[in-house]
């Protein structure tokens, strides 16, 4: 019977405290639960490493583009150095082949240049290109987790 | 010799003669059904019969109010638990096993494929059935008086209809499967677009947060099977049967389905509606009524039964029990004649060309052939969210439990048909034609196209169709324009992604065109 009560805008100190608790109750309890939500983020990734060795430089003469089917990447050899194309589609992630004119996405016909850039279908981004390095012991490093600009060569003895 | 000297054993010796007689008393309390006093019982007495109220109206019987499409999604659904619990004794969710364990169902296993393909088709048949189950309920516009939030349950329902089909059908790690898996994670990076477009994607990268919660890694794997394999298994069939109870219980609270106002009988009605007997009440004749004969909305009147009203034992039972064995025998001769698919195993080497999704999601596809991020999450989520407000955008009352409420209704409808079939099948057609902005300008930043595309320019054409509606009708008769025409373009768009896009996503007439590879 609220409104028969004139005056109850005002909060009486065992209602407030009465509240306050009971409100940081459930607060905590919610509180507990949402950080329990934090189990869904993996701390370890139980697949193969995201850097990956591709053998010595030898391996790739000059003018070739090598296909790595289980690292999805392609190695190109150029006379300007070295260079790594990713071949995920940016799109849904299917793998495109390459093409006379650069790659083609076999899922919903996203086309690219020879360069990875997008000309054409519903590839929202370019193929990414990837950090290569050398190792001591000579062999090249792709790292598929650091994206380099396009463009990026690199020159290895 | 007295009565009261019979020894112990005598006693339990009759026990054991009365057995029979004192177990059914003890399971069946109320007796056999042959009053309406004990009809009712049946029914409130029954745990598994009280969620439905003892007397049932008329017009709930009527096949063509309902065609039974909620009651066949649920029995579909319960065939597909039965037979989900059988197949989870063989398989296994490692990405190692889990195919053969697949092919050990089909060729191995007692009746394994027959139990697979029943599991396969029932759990779409409900895809079909709760879809069309909707169509129903809006069309008879059964979601206004209080029925608004249900109507929500029901949506909820339906995407978890749609998770549960899609989880199920990256089980077996075949060739479908992995790139289903694929293309599903890619479509919750999805939103990778957009901040790539702002350039913010280094700070805040939901997209790709969202791909790892759901792959449990950067690729599809074990981790994935895993997680997929718990969301099939547990989480969404955990929150159906919550979800389902409630959708159900607030049905029993709502007053039972939907009816017309003012219902006349008409001559089917009297077939299967015997009439109550009026000597053998619930309750004694000297109360003018009892507690569960009040209905919603009407104040029964002394001696005389709530209008139009039948016991529903055994009037709605027989029909409920009918349209589950006609359900059971359809699947099963179905699933009989037609397999269940299982390619390749999977292989992440080589994605199918064309990669599709499964059928119920191919109108998705084709618009994410536009855009990933406005077709796997702008425009479901806004089709969801349009659907979901319905009952609150229109509020009109007066033509509840009468399909497409009156003569306009039906006018709307037909239009809406015409004119957005034409529409969504002369847009496609342009797009097959003559392409999308980046064939006529490559160099198109990405945000102009995620803005501007076919899916995009339909939806705001049902949009703008509506509200023209809207404007000299009622908001009854938006709704029903712009419910139309998303059936329509459901359709439409789904045969396009099955049938018409061929490798490559290319356009082809039919799959004899497909060129040979």
């Amino acid at each position: 019977m609220l409104n028969e009560v004139q005056d109850t805008t005002e909060v009486s100190r065992r209602d407030f405290l009465g509240l306050a608790s009971f409100g940081a109750a459930i607060v905590s309890a919610l509180g507990v639960f949402a950080g329990t939500l934090r189990i869904f983020k993996p701390n370890v990734y139980y697949e193969e490493s995201r850097k990956f060795k591709i053998g010595k430089p030898e391996n790739f003469p000059l003018g070739t583009v090598k296909k790595l089917d289980d690292e999805k990447v392609f190695i190109f050899s150029g006379d300007d150095g070295f260079y790594a194309i990713s071949s995920i589609c940016t799109h849904l992630g299917c793998i495109v082949y390459s093409t006379e004119t650069g790659f083609q996405c076999p899922c919903h016909g996203s086309k690219y240049n020879i360069d990875g850039k997008v000309v054409g279908g519903p590839a929202p981004r370019n193929l990414s290109w990837f950090e290569i390095s050398q190792s001591v012991d000579g062999s090249l490093i792709v790292d598929s987790a650091k994206e380099v600009p396009k463009g990026t060569k690199y020159i290895f003895a | 010799m007295n009565e009261r000297y019979r020894s112990g054993v005598s006693e339990f010796i009759d026990n054991i003669k009365n057995l029979q007689r004192s177990f059914l008393a003890s399971f069946l309390r109320s007796g056999k059904p042959t009053s309406d006093k004990s009809r009712a019982a049946l029914m409130f007495n029954n745990f598994f019969l009280h969620i439905q109220g003892v007397k049932t109206h008329i017009n709930t019987l009527r096949p063509t109010y309902t065609f039974g499409l909620g009651i066949i999604s649920f029995f579909l659904l319960i065939i597909v638990v039965v037979s989900g619990v059988m197949l989870m004794v063989y398989y296994n969710p490692s990405i190692e096993r889990a195919y053969n364990t697949i092919k050990d169902i089909n060729y191995v296993v007692f009746a394994g494929r027959l139990l697979r393909n029943v599991h396969k088709w029932a759990g779409e048949g409900m895809i079909i059935f709760v879809m069309l189950h909707m169509t129903r309920v809006f069309f008879t516009g059964s979601y206004a008086k209080g029925r608004e939030f249900n109507w929500i349950i029901g949506i909820i329902l339906l995407i978890l209809t749609f998770g549960l089909n899609l989880s199920g059908y990256m089980l077996p790690w075949d060739q479908l499967a992995y790139w289903a898996l694929v293309i599903v994670a890619n479509i919750i990076q999805s939103p990778k677009e957009i901040t790539d477009s702002l350039g913010i994607t280094q700070y805040f990268d939901i997209g790709g947060f969202s791909k790892q919660l759901f792959l449990g890694g950067y690729t599809a794997g074990q981790e994935s099977l895993t997680r997929v394999y718990f969301l099939h298994i547990m989480f969404f069939p955990l929150f159906l049967f919550i979800f389902l109870g409630v959708h159900f219980w607030r049905i029993r609270k709502d007053g039972g389905l939907t009816k017309p106002e003012n219902l006349e009988q008409v001559g089917g009605d009297t077939g299967y509606a015997s009439r109550p007997e009026k000597t053998g009440g619930v309750f004694p004749t000297f109360k003018t009524y009892g507690l569960m004969e009040l209905a919603r909305g009407k104040t029964p009147a002394v001696d005389k039964d709530i209008e139009n009203t039948v016991p529903s034992w055994p009037n709605l039972l027989l029909a409920e029990f009918a349209v589950f064995i006609l359900t059971l025998a359809a699947v099963i001769v179905y699933s009989f004649f037609v397999d269940a698919p299982l390619r390749e195993p999977a292989n992440p080497l080589i994605p199918e060309n064309p990669a599709k999704a499964p059928w119920y999601f191919l109108g998705l596809q084709e618009l994410l052939s536009y855009s990933a991020f406005m077709g796997g999450v702008g425009l479901p989520g806004i089709a969801l969210l349009g659907l979901a407000l319905i009952p609150y955008l229109d509020r009109e009352k007066g033509h509840v439990g009468i399909w497409f409420s009156n003569r306009q209704g039906v006018i709307e409808a037909v239009k809406a048909l015409f004119v957005g079939a034409l529409v969504n099948v002369g847009l496609l057609a342009f797009v097959v034609n003559f392409g999308w902005f980046r064939n006529w300008w490559p160099n198109i930043p990405q945000l102009l196209i995620t803005l501007v595309n076919p899916g995009n320019i339909w939806v705001g054409f049902m949009i703008a169709w509506s509200l023209w509606v809207m404007r000299k009708g009622s908001t009854r008769m938006g709704a029903i324009a712009m419910f139309t025409m998303f059936l329509v373009s459901f359709l439409i768009f789904t045969y396009m992604g099955t049938y018409l896009r061929g490798p490559n996503w290319d356009f082809f007439w039919s799959k004899s065109q497909w060129p040979v590879h």
